[in-house]
């Protein structure tokens, strides 16, 4: 899933300070389970705000709306009606609703209320950790299912460097070295000597290096 | 102006080399480094020219060693992989070349995190292991990284890498090393040395590998100045191991200065006699340049062989 | 000028705080009449949402009350009420209201006195910072009497 973050709420303010009427929009997709920007937080933000607002003598009108998912124009749809009166739109979903968002509702001030921070899982409940960096070419079977790409602190392909002590990452000691990790996996599968091989440069022109990229699938397209 | 590296002929004729290491000013000015390069430039057969060390801003390690160069003595251009892409450090090198250096350390860098600017983007286009194996092919093949070729004048550098006998995995540091070699490494410069029973094990098993038949090993060694130094390098730079032993040495000695000298030249002097495979010494005496002099000669490594 | 007389919502655990409150009741100990109390199946159902609603809907001050640590009938709601009190006092503290407003407290089944001293402190506590800007009626009032005063 996106993982996101909120902003601190009196930046969020900020954007919105000359605002009378403002629309806080919830997405129930991946920001929703990692308990940024779903129904619940809306409100909460939405809450807020007003409160903050009272108490500085210019009160604020928010309306919320949690889309299924805003990374959708169909779902997003569904807000024609209820933006009309608004001055500002607050999207609580990743980067990609936001500018959603801004695309479909071209007369409306759309800002942020997340940072958006990366791709990743759940450890337990309340901690997520980065997994992939979407490099547009997978090599986890080159590296025994471990992401040398994001995990590894300078990307290398033919690791560890000089600095993995102890199992973790010179950058801090409470990340784990993404190549002792390969190094460990690789050898319990009787693999160490893939490791021996040469990894060639990446080809960063699948990544976000060859310009915003775009996926087509012309079998499931639908005909105009 | 010769096209081979003089450091390749004192390790290829077999003799025990001798290289140190400049570090660039954090300023314009290249007095510092002149002073130093001819203060060390009949005991050394090159130096090292770093490459913003840990990841804080110093003068170009090609411009640096350009005044190194001038200065008589040979260079070893350090390139790390943490601030260009593959067209700047191809670049890069071409001009390097043209400015007469011919000897190049590969590493993947500290770090933008430990330096001056920690909120930089780093780049890590390749890594190490993938820019000796292009300059390899540069040189060998006339290939640019891309695959490209290039119709003349190819750069022809002797390719060092470094090693790092205190890093984990072990069993995997004597693998990488050897995957370093077979991409194209020709020299090899370790660590700092201080834990000497893991180093020989280290080299146990590059011996027994023969990889020290491939491959030119310089052991790394640093001179420390106080036990606090050396505490700091102990607990603080991951990938080294300071035994207790020299911290307690060094400061339950009179004169602490003196004590790390005598202490970096009796490594020398067991690596030289004692640790087969090693061919050479790289002597990093960080910050502290103006006593190389002193260490090559202790160390009996004075007069430094005339070639070229 | 009068006293000013707190709003203050108290959520309390069935199985602790609430049952306390009864107690205090059969023990005819005095407490607070400025309380009101909503009962909840645990402490830890308590939500960001709900706290703020009702500094929204003008009170102020609201406590939550639950178990002892390790006692809650639930193992750890009470812990995660914690939490999420000491989440919502920082934003309360960021957007200018204050987290003092807000507080825990832990109020065993068996402590009916300890109920009414938490409610007398909150109740104390919550006169001296005044009357929350966002009731309404105790602006009203302040402003009203303040006149009669002048
Ligand atoms: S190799 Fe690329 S696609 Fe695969 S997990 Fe890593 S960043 Fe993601
Ligand atoms: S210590 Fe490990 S994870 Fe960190 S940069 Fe080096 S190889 Fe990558």
């Amino acid at each position: 899933m996106i993982v996101a973050q909120q902003k601190p709420i009196n930046d969020i303010a900020q954007m919105i300070n000359d605002c009378k009427k403002v629309l806080f929009v919830g997405c129930a997709g991946c920001v929703t389970v990692c308990l940024a920007g779903g129904e619940k937080e809306t409100e909460v933000m939405a809450s807020a705000m007003r409160i903050k607002r009272t108490l500085e003598n210019n009160p604020l009108e928010a309306i919320t709306y949690t889309c299924t998912r805003q990374c959708d124009p169909e779902y997003i749809a569904s807000l024609d009606n209820v933006v009309k009166d608004v001055d500002a739109i607050v999207s609580l979903a990743c980067g990609v609703g936001v500018q959603y968002l801004a695309e479909r509702f071209k007369d409306k001030w759309v800002v942020p209320a997340l940072d958006t921070k990366f791709i990743g899982g759940s450890t337990v409940h309340g901690v997520w950790e980065e997994k992939c960096g979407l490099c547009g070419e997978c090599i986890l079977h080159r590296t025994g299912g471990i992401c040398p790409i994001i995990r590894c602190s300078k990307s290398i392909l033919n690791g560890p460097c000089g600095g993995s002590q102890y199992g973790k990452c010179e950058v801090n000691k409470d990340i784990d070295c993404a190549w002792q990790l390969i190094y460990d996996r690789m050898k319990a599968l009787g693999k160490l000597d893939k490791l021996m091989e040469i990894q060639p440069p990446k080809d960063w022109s699948k990544s976000r290096d060859g310009g915003p990229r775009k996926a087509i699938r012309e079998d499931v397209m639908i005909d105009e | 102006m010769s096209n081979l590296s003089k450091l390749q002929q004192v390790l290829d004729s077999g003799q025990f080399a001798v290289t140190a290491e400049i570090g660039p000013p954090k300023h314009s000015s290249p007095e510092g480094i002149r002073h130093h390069a001819e203060m060390m430039r009949d005991y050394v057969d090159a130096t090292n020219i770093t490459d913003n060390q840990t990841a804080i801003v110093r003068m170009s390690s090609i411009a640096a060693g350009a005044h190194v160069l001038g200065c008589g003595i040979e260079p070893i251009v350090q390139m790390t992989c943490r601030d260009r892409n593959r067209i700047a450090m191809q670049s890069d090198l071409l001009g390097a070349y043209s400015l007469g250096m011919r000897n190049v350390l590969c590493l993947s860098g500290d770090h933008q995190k430990f330096g001056n600017h920690p909120m930089a983007k780093n780049v890590y286009d390749i890594d190490s292991m993938q820019l000796i194996d292009n300059l390899r092919r540069m040189r060998d093949e006339k290939m640019f990284f891309s695959g490209d070729a290039i119709k003349e004048s190819e750069p022809q550098f002797f390719i060092g890498a470094v090693a790092n006998p205190f890093a984990d995995p072990f069993e995997f540091r004597v693998d990488r090393l050897e995957k370093k070699v077979n991409a194209g490494a020709q020299f090899i410069q370790t660590q700092c040395i201080f834990d000497m029973e893991r180093f020989e094990r280290f080299m146990e098993m590059v011996r027994e590998r023969g990889i020290d038949q491939r491959v030119h090993i310089l052991a790394g060694v640093t001179p420390m100045k106080s036990w606090k130094a050396a505490s700091y390098m102990q607990n603080n730079v991951s990938g080294m191991i300071v035994p207790n032993e020299l911290v307690e040495r060094l400061k339950n000695a009179e004169d602490p200065k003196r004590e790390g000298l005598d202490i970096c030249i009796e490594q020398i002097k067991y690596i030289k006699e004692n640790v087969k495979g090693v061919h050479g010494v790289h002597i990093m005496a960080i910050a502290w340049e103006e006593v190389v002099p002193e260490i090559v000669e202790k160390s009996g490594l004075y007069p430094r062989p005339k070639v070229g | 000028m009068p006293e000013f007389e707190p709003k203050i919502v108290a959520f309390c655990c069935r199985y602790c705080a609430y049952t306390a409150a009864d107690l205090a009741g059969s023990m005819r100990l005095q407490y607070s009449p400025n309380i009101r109390v909503v009962e909840m199946p645990c402490s830890g159902t308590i939500e960001h949402g709900v706290i703020l609603n009702a500094f929204e809907k003008g009170a102020d001050g609201v406590y939550i009350a639950g178990c002892n640590l390790g006692d809650c009938h639930f193992l750890k709601g009470n812990v995660r009420a914690i939490k999420r009190v000491a989440a919502v006092k920082k934003v309360l503290d960021e957007i200018g209201l204050g987290g003092d407003r807000l507080e825990f407290f832990h109020v065993p089944a068996s402590e009916g006195t300890k109920f009414a001293k938490v409610a007398n402190d909150m109740t104390e506590r919550i006169r001296q910072l005044g009357p929350s800007p966002l009731n309404k009626s105790a602006a009203g009032n302040a402003k009203k009497e303040g006149g009669q005063t002048a």
